[in-house]
């Protein structure tokens, strides 16, 4: 099985390579030196130093010149994805043998927080699809991971990964969706909200109830699209992410096989849980890259631009802020790497440590773009600038993945429960 | 540089004729059509220069006139070196080439644009050591001789290096290697075809396009469209841990690396001079007489 997947992989990446779209000229990103002090590549080991590279090369050559394109015009970039999958980028930390690449979480975290200097909707989606691949490798049997882990590596599909109702968000384990049992397959009926990528993937990972009320009720089936009885809803108009659609997605009678499910039954919301604990850490990411850009963005607009016959950077006030971002960014930085080495360790205090992360990071990286963009004043208010979608794509990373709130039950439980 | 217009006509022309004297009927872009090469053990080694990244702002001279300050300051791989290892990578994928060997010389901080090269698909690296004072007056000379003494070391049958470095611009490397080796040059290449044992290397030049046939063994330089250098993919750079970088001195290969130039001084551009206003046509052509310019 393994020698045929190994061909099947061949034949699938072929001898081509992938070229950049265009080699010399560099992305005005990245014309501007990186200061030492918020340097991403400080403490890396040379290999973690080479993903970055090639994650942030991707980025500046194949995603930034589009971002604004994708954003306004709201475009799902298929063939800009499926060249990152071709990089290694559509399953970092799903095992090599059904097409992963078996890297840490802090290689994910560095390679994500790179690509989404590029733009924040895209790697954004990038890292929802690596969670719902590692889920079916991880707690898949060998059926399923072989079915479904390699067109997800490659991304020759895509896929969603469908918790929240509409009923249903923070208070999770409340959800409703049914999964009743009737032969070889579960008849689904209910309706997810929020779905990113909802209608334009391929494969669903779905919680749903097969059992009693509460967590323990919950199981992790697999929905293909195209099966009878699953429709999606409208395509929500969105402040951000805008480069990835957002549906409702419904079932009606959609009958499922049961070979499709993840883990026993009752096993689904620690599936779930589980997932999101690497997906926090991935999203935290997310922001870090939207902040590390808006903080270079914010320095160079204070070189040039002049009030008052002086440079910007020449007002302490505004030295005294950048300053303030930086140390922030570079503080969050810190703590997402700690809280990716602590999930890859498997540590006890991993799930408090991503739930640390994600507040605190999504939370400080929003307040850095949101300087930046108070610094290029009225400018920042313009689309033309990229300041604003920085802005606006990670605005929701403080309430998706479970908000910022839910972050603070998680570590506020850790700290009040006897061991 | 030439309108583009006026390039593509001379590129045609050149490439009819040069066509024409090798005794083939004149053909679009020659691609596949190179047969593979069983028995010849074709070595390729390439050049890697590690140069000042090409996006760093701020570059100052020292203050001691010296030179540059490059201390703290992001270096990388230089961007035709770039495109001189996409080159042989793809001469091996097309398996024209045996092996690629990817050269480095410099101070220990080199090994990661080895590890670059290696994880774009180069076999093995060889760093050659040269730290400190040496590496500082290292020049476009020395790298020459230490290449050859390489070149007839392993053996290599083709030497592909990037046309210039961006940080010195000197564009000598190539030739001068080739000189010391006493090997064909084809120079500034943006198309490269293996036939049989020769080399057909199509030349960005002042006029045009110019298309040459040289013998192998021979002296590659990668221009700016001889291909888009490969991402490396993370598989790849993982694999790339595993393979060797060897060791060696410049003494080892019997090279003298010390420098027969010495660099009196390094100075910034002058600071741009404010103008002069003035009110008339005749006070302007009075000025330009005081200033000596008519």
């Amino acid at each position: 099985m393994a020698a045929a997947m190994a061909l099947v992989r061949g034949v699938r990446f072929g001898s081509y390579s992938i070229g950049r779209s265009r080699s010399l000229i560099f992305n005005s990103l990245q014309r501007r030196g990186i200061a030492a002090c918020v340097d991403p590549s400080i403490g890396l080991t040379d290999e973690q130093k080479e993903f970055q590279k090639v994650a942030f090369d991707f980025a500046a050559n194949e995603m930034a010149p589009h971002m604004a394109e994708w954003d306004q015009k709201e475009i799902f970039p298929v063939e800009a994805m499926r060249k990152a999958a071709q990089l290694g980028f559509g399953g970092i930390y799903v095992n090599p043998d059904v097409g992963g690449s078996g890297l840490s979480r802090l290689d994910t975290s560095i390679i994500f927080e790179a690509l989404s200097t590029g733009c924040v909707s895209t790697t954004a989606y990038i890292s929802i699809h690596n969670m719902c691949a590692w889920m079916i490798d991880t707690f898949g049997n060998n059926e399923q991971r072989e079915k479904f882990c390699p067109d997800l590596c490659s991304m020759q599909k895509f896929a969603s990964y469908c918790l929240t109702e509409p009923g249903s968000g923070s208070d999770a384990a409340s959800l409703l969706t049914s999964a009743k049992l009737q032969g070889d397959h579960y008849i689904l009926n209910g309706s997810k909200a929020f779905i990113s990528g909802g209608g334009d993937t391929d494969v669903y990972v779905v919680m749903c109830r097969t059992g009693e009320k509460g967590p323990k009720g919950i199981s992790c089936v697999v929905v293909e699209k195209g099966t009878a009885g699953l429709s999606f809803g409208k395509k929500e108009k969105k402040v951000g992410w805008n480069s990835q659609p957002t549906r409702a997605v419904i079932f009606e009678d959609c009958a499922v096989p049961v070979t499709n499910r993840l883990g026993a039954e009752g096993e689904g919301f620690s599936i779930a849980m589980k997932g999101l604990n690497g997906g926090r850490i991935n999203i935290a990411s997310c922001s870090l890259g939207a902040a590390h850009a808006s903080v270079l963005l914010a320095r160079d607009h204070m070189c040039v631009r002049k009030q008052f016959g002086e440079t910007l950077s020449n007002s302490q006030f505004l030295q005294f802020k950048l300053a303030e971002m930086a140390t922030k960014l570079v503080a969050s930085r810190l703590l997402v790497r700690q809280a990716a080495v602590a999930l890859q360790e498997g540590r006890p205090d991993a799930v408090s440590l991503c739930s640390m992360a994600k507040l605190f990071v999504t939370d400080e990286c929003f307040a850095i773009c949101n300087q930046a963009l108070q610094i290029h004043g009225g400018y920042g208010y313009l689309k033309d600038y990229a300041v604003q979608q920085y802005v606006r794509d990670i605005r929701v990373h403080q309430i998706l993945e479970g908000t910022n709130e839910v972050m603070r039950m998680i570590i506020a439980r850790s700290l009040l429960t006897e061991s | 540089m030439h309108r583009s217009s006026e390039v593509k006509h001379l590129a045609s022309d050149f490439n009819t004729r040069a066509c024409e004297c090798f005794g083939q009927p004149p053909v679009q872009p020659f691609e596949s059509h190179c047969p593979v090469l069983t028995d010849r053990t074709v070595r390729v080694q390439l050049k890697v220069l590690k140069v000042k990244d090409g996006s760093v702002f701020f570059i100052r001279v020292k203050p001691d006139r010296t030179g540059v300050v490059t201390d703290g300051v992001k270096h990388s791989m230089n961007p035709f070196c770039e495109i001189a290892v996409e080159e042989a990578v793809k001469l091996k994928e097309k398996k024209l080439v045996k092996e690629v060997v990817a050269v480095s010389c410099g101070p220990q901080q080199v090994q990661e644009t080895i590890r670059t090269a290696l994880a774009m698909g180069a076999d093995r690296g060889i760093h050659v050591e040269v730290s400190g004072k040496d590496y500082e007056t290292l020049g476009p000379l020395q790298v020459s001789k230490i290449f050859a003494a390489l070149a007839k070391k392993e053996q290599a049958d083709l030497i592909i290096l990037g046309k210039q470095a961006i940080d010195d611009d000197c564009n000598q490397t190539g030739q001068m290697t080739a000189a010391l080796l006493d090997w064909p040059q084809g120079t500034f290449a943006s198309e490269v075809t293996l036939e049989a044992d020769k080399l057909k290397v199509v030349r960005e030049i002042d006029g045009g396009l110019e298309t040459i046939k040289i013998n192998l063994p021979a002296v590659v330089t990668a221009d700016l469209r001889l291909n888009t250098p490969r991402y490396a993919t993370l598989p790849n750079i993982m694999k790339a841990k595993k393979k060797k970088i060897t060791n060696v001195k410049p003494a080892d290969l019997g090279v003298d690396v010390s420098s027969r130039l010495e660099v009196l001084k390094v100075d910034e551009p002058p600071q741009r001079q404010s103008g002069v206003k003035v009110e008339t046509v005749h006070d302007l052509v009075e000025k330009l007489k005081e200033a000596g310019r008519i």
